[in-house]
């Protein structure tokens, strides 16, 4: 699925969130958005997703507005896993997958619907916790249990809010490799906010940075994550290593001022 | 390895639903044995054989000896009412704790039973009701419970429809209308007051064949528009707001449509039999406790169990300083208050 964003702004209460954003997005590609705190990333996210509706400028779905599109629609098109786990009303891993269904359900939830809950949960490797309490899962399994909901939603794009804050060194990893498997396997498209910029540089094969609302940046890793680019735009000088094929930037000082 | 782990969780997962089924079912079988034992109950005894023998009768002829009477005209009204009441507090009850995801949101606290009180307070000391005739105290209450939904309402138009709000705008028209109910009060006839007094307590004791239709209807195209919606609550209770619109829900709509459809039960029975209190808190925790948060099944089994616990409640409130009847409301308080508080301390883990 294609996604060309025009000329967004959105603001919240006349406070500007997003200005001029213009991206286009392709195909079964990792997107990554990185960007320092309030530079818009899950601003974005949330306009992409139509939870929030942006005040000019247009989202197109294959060439179709995301206006144009219902609230149902777009569930059944766009899976979107939030930032943060926030404390939940107490439910087991099912109910919370089960969620991701409601887009397809008149009210009666068929075999079928229990079926594609379970394959999904399957997918991701975490049946042996389908009847617990989502409350009293570790942060890793909880961000699991929030992707295979999304999942469930049988979506064709992804939106990922910041999945790897919070967790530990082996469970980033081991969600990045999981959406990269998704990604892969069924050819979606997964668009992910994320701070972490090695995370960024080793999954996305692009990568959009952004400055107070603005795009700085739209391209492959190598080219987005200079030393210059990050420190424009963080205001911290860093270095970039090459290690094995890999990059990795390294803080070093901050600068007392942007600009 | 995968597909016996998939089918013993699949297994697990049937049950988990069993057992949601099972307390639906016992609930029902409650209700009805609780209704012959309670038909029995009362100054003049009667068999529990004979009681269902009066009732499959009467179901097809009229009464005819003093027993049929007795039982068909005089324990029988009541009985059905306490039933269908329980059940619309409690399943109006659940579902405003659902769509302003607060454990301690009832109607009652969006102000339909100050503003009920105040219809019927206005209705008796002034004895100027809307509507002429016997029901000029439930014509006058019914009006007046829909104010504040209809307040609500027009703020949630120009302000957006947060829980908070809704709230908040609730509590105050509360106050507001106690206020009110109070100056009237002052300046009322003693008699007057005592009787708007124990309006506002809550009893059963108004209940007559006549009524029961109207109360009925009203229940069920409530309970079915609610049910509808047990997905969508579902959805914006686990999830919140933001989710639910990724899930193709909105949330400030379908917050409305059930607040509207709460309020018009909630109303409908409390103009009947005055605010009774507490089975719409505490229904929907008990069963919360029992069977978890899923609506589709929660709604249900607080819907029955709100009607087993008033029938229960009034049926005590009958009997125990008989010939003395006791006003519902405190016992429901009395009894719902200990229940609850010793299911909140026994209970094993979080449940809200």
């Amino acid at each position: 699925m294609k996604i060309r964003i025009k000329g967004l702004e959105f603001s919240y209460n006349s406070i500007p969130a997003l200005k001029d954003v213009t991206i286009d997005i392709y195909e079964s590609e990792i997107v990554a958005i990185v960007g320092p705190n309030g530079s818009g990333k899950s601003t974005l996210l949330k306009c992409i997703d139509k939870i929030l509706k942006p005040q000019k400028g247009a989202i197109l779905i294959n060439g179709k507005s995301v206006k144009d599109f219902s609230q149902i629609e777009i569930a059944k098109a766009i899976g979107y896993v939030p930032q943060g786990i926030k404390q939940f009303f107490p439910a087991t891993v099912f109910e919370v997958v089960l969620m991701g269904r409601r887009p397809y359900l008149s009210w009666r939830c068929s075999r079928k619907d229990l079926e594609k809950v379970f394959a999904v949960l399957k997918l991701l490797n975490i049946e042996n916790i389908v009847m617990r309490d989502f409350n009293e899962l570790s942060g890793g399994q909880q961000q699991k249990v929030l992707i295979a909901r999304a999942l469930a939603q049988e979506p064709e794009v992804l939106l990922l809010d910041e999945p790897t804050a919070n967790l530990d060194i082996k469970h980033q990893l081991e969600v990045m490799e999981m959406i990269r498997t998704i990604v892969k396997e069924k050819g979606i498209t997964a668009i992910v906010a994320i701070h972490d910029l090695n995370l960024a540089s080793r999954y996305a094969d692009r990568i959009v940075m952004m400055r107070s609302g603005k795009v700085f940046a739209v391209e492959d890793p190598n080219n987005v994550l200079t030393p210059t680019n990050i420190e424009k735009v963080y205001g911290v000088k860093v270095r970039v290593i090459k290690l094995d094929r890999m990059m990795y930037v390294v803080p070093l000082d901050p600068l007392d001022s942007l600009d | 390895m995968d597909t016996t782990e998939l089918l013993r969780v699949k297994r697990e997962y049937e049950r988990y639903v069993g057992r949601k089924l099972l307390f639906i079912i016992f609930t029902s079988t409650l209700i009805i044995v609780v209704a012959g034992i309670s038909a029995t109950l009362g100054s003049y005894p009667i068999s529990v054989s004979e009681v269902y023998s009066i009732i499959l009768k009467c179901l097809i002829s009229h009464p005819e000896s003093t027993k049929e009477s007795i039982v068909w005209n005089l324990r029988m009204p009541r009985i059905i009412l306490a039933i269908i009441a329980g059940a619309g507090l409690a399943s109006s009850g659940a579902m405003t704790q659902g769509i302003l995801r607060n454990p301690l949101a009832t109607p009652y606290t969006l102000g339909i039973s100050s503003a009920a009180g105040l219809g019927a307070a206005i209705a008796i000391i002034l004895s100027k009701g809307i509507f002429v005739g016997k029901y000029v105290i439930v014509g006058n209450a019914f009006l007046f419970s829909l104010i504040p939904t209809f307040i609500i309402l027009a703020l949630a138009r120009f302000k957006g429809s947060t829980p908070e709000t809704m709230i908040l705008a609730g509590i105050a028209m509360m106050y507001i209308f106690s206020a009110i109910t109070t100056i009237l009060m002052y300046f009322a006839e003693p008699e007057a007051v005592k009787s708007a007094y124990f309006w506002m307590v809550g009893d059963l004791g108004r209940a007559l064949w006549e009524i029961i239709p109207t109360i009925f209807i009203s229940l069920l195209i409530c309970f079915t528009l609610l049910m509808w919606k047990t997905w969508d609550v579902n959805v914006m209770m686990i999830a919140g707001d933001e989710v639910a619109k990724s899930l193709g829900v909105n949330p400030e709509r379908e917050r409305i449509f059930v607040m509207l459809a709460s309020a018009f039960l909630t109303a409908s029975i409390i103009s009947f039999t005055g605010t009774i209190g507490f089975i719409c808190l505490v229904a929907p925790h008990i069963c919360r406790m029992i069977i978890g948060g899923d609506y589709r099944y929660l709604l249900p089994a607080s819907t029955l169990f709100g009607g087993a616990l008033l029938l229960i409640c009034d049926t005590i409130a009958r009997t125990i300083l008989a010939p003395v009847i006791l006003p519902v409301g405190v016992v429901t308080n009395c009894l719902g208050g200990p229940m609850f508080l010793y299911l909140l301390m026994r209970r094993k883990k979080e449940y809200w």
